[in-house]
């Protein structure tokens, strides 16, 4: 067994906090529960990017990638988080499964 | 073993720990406070790959923006506080059985994968380089992002302002 780490071992810890984020998107309910669960897989997708950059597999592409990554993860942010507040003082709730307005 | 990984096993530790905290907390605020640890471990990790400058970059925007504004968030809806945030067990089962399966392949593929060799001798100074990318090959996205974030800026301002008046009006 190797010791020394590589490329993989980030590109595990990375897989295990995409998977993790997935689950917390499909099982939350509460809507800024989501929200976090979908930071945590944009997170792991920065990691690969500069992951790849450090050990020569891209440029530095990937960090100028990751770059954007957080800025468009501030401004979702910062969107959703308007939504959810509306969503709270309208419908007085921030489950996502009782959001059924537009069904009927 | 030397420092370097020990390094990187503690951080790594650290950060899929409190990952796992975030989602099999109950308490909302709980999950919140252990994002922040998750953050910080991805800054670190960062470090370890020589990305001085997206690490400073993680920890002003996500711990000091978006972690400020989800628990902004969590705090205006604490109503919502003692509901139950989860699915019921019935439904979390097909969950854990497709998100192991998701994340045992991943897993596999990463660490079966020959990688070119890793050799390469990391990045000094990244700042300086990624300010002169940014200002050449990817100043189109520059641009496209800044204008982005003021859109962004002023939607929630009136997304967030707007139920106040109709409900004053109500």
């Amino acid at each position: 067994m190797n010791l020394h780490v590589g490329l993989t071992d980030f590109l595990v810890v990375s897989a295990i906090l995409f998977s993790l984020g997935i689950y917390g998107v499909v099982t939350r309910k509460n809507a800024i529960m989501v929200l976090m669960g979908i930071e945590l897989i944009l997170n792991s997708a920065n990691l690969n990017f500069v992951a790849f950059t450090r050990f020569g597999l891209m440029n530095l592409t990937g960090q100028v990638i990751a770059l954007f990554v957080i800025i468009l993860a501030a401004a979702e942010a910062a969107i959703l988080l308007a939504i959810v507040l509306n969503i709270h003082q309208q419908l007085d709730t921030v489950n996502v499964d009782e959001v059924d307005k537009l069904k009927n | 073993m030397n420092w370097y990984d020990i390094a990187f096993y503690a951080f790594a530790i650290v950060t899929v720990v409190s990952a796992v905290g975030v989602v099999f907390s109950r308490n909302i605020l709980y999950a919140a406070f252990a994002l922040l640890f998750t953050f910080f471990g991805i800054a670190a990790l960062y470090v370890l790959l020589t990305a001085d400058f997206i690490a400073i970059t993680q920890i002003l925007l996500y711990v000091g923006g978006i972690l400020v504004l989800i628990i902004f968030g969590v705090m205006l809806t604490s109503r919502a506080f003692n509901v139950e945030v989860k699915r019921g067990l019935l439904k979390r089962i097909p969950a854990v059985l497709v998100v192991g399966a998701m994340a045992g392949t991943l897993i596999g593929v990463l660490t079966t994968t020959q990688w070119p060799s890793s050799n390469f001798s990391p990045y000094e100074d990244t700042a300086r380089p990624i300010g002169a990318l940014l200002m050449t090959q990817f100043v189109l996205p520059f641009e496209l992002a800044s204008v982005l974030l003021l859109v962004a800026l002023i939607g929630a301002v009136i997304i967030a302002r707007r139920e106040k008046e109709r409900g004053a009006q109500l």
